[in-house]
């Protein structure tokens, strides 16, 4: 059957091949190229060697953004993956209005980020009105808005990851625990966390991702404001591509470092992955 | 005993964190009914005589932005998109795990490598391509959509499709059936699961997706809700907050209603999403 099939290459490849390389290779490829040279359109570029990458960390909003971004990577995951493992340790209980509960805290997830932006710029604002400020006052009020409606959207998505891990935990380990008295503080500890292991490192490796890459909340929130100190990586190269002439090579290169650090988080994690599953 | 009262405890802290989780959108609700000067200045306060609007922010909001066409535009390229997504990388997703050479093993490793690029990496090149390509209107964008979305999905394919015994099919092939046929027969009712899973995940991507579309659509003539939304920031100047309320919750109010619908499959989605990323 393989034989046959394989003459089938332009029905069952084809079409998907082409897709990939207009949507992704061609771009990729042209991308890591042009991040060396100077150009405004992509007929014009002209090579210029390491310049752009010079430039890009000889400049400060970049290197603003760059620890701004990371500093909010931080927080976000730490506070998203204990509020959602808490949740979920509660709505694994068996407690009256279990659906109801784990349906309200997803809901937020299927929101997209500009419409989210929105919505917590009126309220925020709306809060820090009170104290006679806004949101774009300081990089902190930013910050810590940024970090608040993250953790409205993601906490419900790693509510259910979580809850299935939890669920997965075979009863005989719970029940063997228990029967050798272990108190409920190490039954979390000793028995829970350590055999929910798969999940955390799933949890953990989703929000750094997802708010390392953040972009349309950032945008829609404070749009970097005041003055570019809000934000954050993936927002500082739109702005260098799109908001400054002459600027483009440099905006590629940030891409390319981006695209780097990105890389090296997905396969540390990988490897983080692999090791474990030595373990099991 | 004991744990029966904590239970109620609980179910009492969760009831009042679930009101707040809503409290958000409710305000946002209240904020579409009244005049434009009360919302960013009261948000907290109820419409009354003076701040009630009506439905003017409801007429404002949709005429400015014109949501009706960026409604059908979401539409159309959520639709069109997944579809092309789900049939053509289950295909090519079966042709890769079934044909094993050096071509379907260099293409599964770029699908793979491909999920881990982000977006701010290809978008200059990438408009610059679709420009030029004129695939600057829904049906063109699908196929971006298909090229940059490939990735997950022919991973999340071939991932079950490992895991499906040859037999069947070679059963199907044995009586007759061409490659094609055996597909569409044999292979598709068994990938039913992830089939919805991906055409979940998909879907929630592309619809919410603001940057790509921003980036590669005519928007003289084409436009989505996350694009509609972003205009109302406008240039300088303040932005129409009456009307961004209205617009804000008729986004809003097609999601709720898919998640009512389709709240099984979301989570199930979510979860094989979850494990093969």
């Amino acid at each position: 059957m393989t034989k046959n099939l394989k003459k089938y290459f332009p029905i069952f490849l084809l079409p998907t091949l082409v897709a990939f390389f207009i949507g992704f290779l061609v771009p990729f490829v042209v991308g890591i190229y042009l991040s060396f040279c100077d150009f405004t359109t992509v007929s014009d570029a002209e090579f210029i060697g390491l310049k752009n990458y010079a430039d890009a960390f000889s400049d400060g909003g970049f290197l603003h953004a760059l620890w701004y971004t990371g500093l909010f990577t931080v927080a976000s995951v730490l506070t998203v993956n204990v509020f959602a493992f808490l949740v979920a340790l509660v709505l694994t209980r068996g407690i009256k209005g279990t659906n109801l509960f784990r349906t309200v805290f997803f809901m937020p997830n299927l929101i997209g980020g500009i419409v989210l932006g929105w919505i917590w710029q009126l309220i925020l604002n709306g809060v820090l009105s009170y104290f006679g400020v806004t949101l774009t006052f300081s990089a902190t009020y930013g910050f810590l808005g940024l970090l608040v409606l993250i953790n409205w959207q993601q906490i419900g998505y790693m509510m259910i990851i979580y809850i299935a891990g939890l669920q997965n935990i075979p009863e005989d380990v719970i029940e063997a625990a228990r029967i050798d008295g272990a108190s409920p503080l190490q039954m979390l500890f000793r028995v829970k966390i350590p055999m929910l292991m798969p999940s955390i490192t799933i949890c953990t490796f989703l929000t750094l991702t997802n708010s390392f890459k953040l972009f349309d909340q950032n945008l829609a929130l404070t749009n970097g404001m005041p003055s570019g100190k809000s934000e954050m990586l993936a927002l500082n190269i739109f702005n260098t591509f799109y908001g400054r002439a002459g600027w483009e090579g440099v905006g590629q290169a940030k891409a390319v470092v981006f695209f780097l650090i990105v890389a090296s988080i997905v396969l540390i994690q990988l490897r983080l992955t692999r090791s474990k599953e030595v373990e099991q | 005993m004991k744990a029966k009262k904590q239970n109620l405890i609980f179910t009492i802290i969760f009831s009042v964190l679930s009101l707040l989780y809503v409290v958000p959108l409710v305000i946002v609700l209240i904020n579409s009914l009244k005049k434009k000067a009360f919302v960013s200045r009261y948000p907290f306060a109820l419409p009354n005589s003076r701040s009630f609007a009506g439905i003017s922010n409801y007429r404002g909001g949709i005429e400015k932005t014109e949501f009706f066409r960026a409604m059908g535009g979401s539409l159309i390229i959520t639709v069109l998109s997944v579809m092309l997504i789900i049939l053509c990388t289950s295909m090519c997703a079966w042709y890769i795990i079934r044909v094993r050479n050096k071509l379907t093993k260099l293409m599964y490793f770029l699908f793979v490598f491909s999920m881990v690029v982000p977006f701010q990496m290809v978008m200059f090149t990438l408009s610059k391509t679709a420009d030029f390509l004129h695939l600057n209107n829904p049906v063109g964008i699908s196929l971006v959509y298909l090229g940059f979305g490939a990735g997950l999905a022919v991973f999340m394919f071939s991932g079950f499709l490992k895991s499906i015994p040859l037999e069947i099919e070679e059963a199907a092939a044995i009586d007759g059936c061409g490659p094609v046929r055996t597909f569409f027969v044999v292979v598709v009712p068994i990938l039913k699961p992830t089939l919805i899973s991906v055409t979940i995940l998909q879907t929630m991507w592309i619809w919410n997706d603001y940057l790509l579309p921003y980036l590669v659509l005519d928007r003289k003539r084409y436009s989505t809700i996350p694009i509609a939304v972003q205009y109302l920031r406008g240039g300088y100047g303040a932005v129409d907050m009456g009307a961004m309320m209205a617009v804000l919750v008729l986004s809003i109010v097609p999601i709720l209603v898919f998640y009512f619908f389709c709240q099984k499959y979301i989570v199930k989605g979510v979860l094989a999403g979850a494990v093969k990323g």
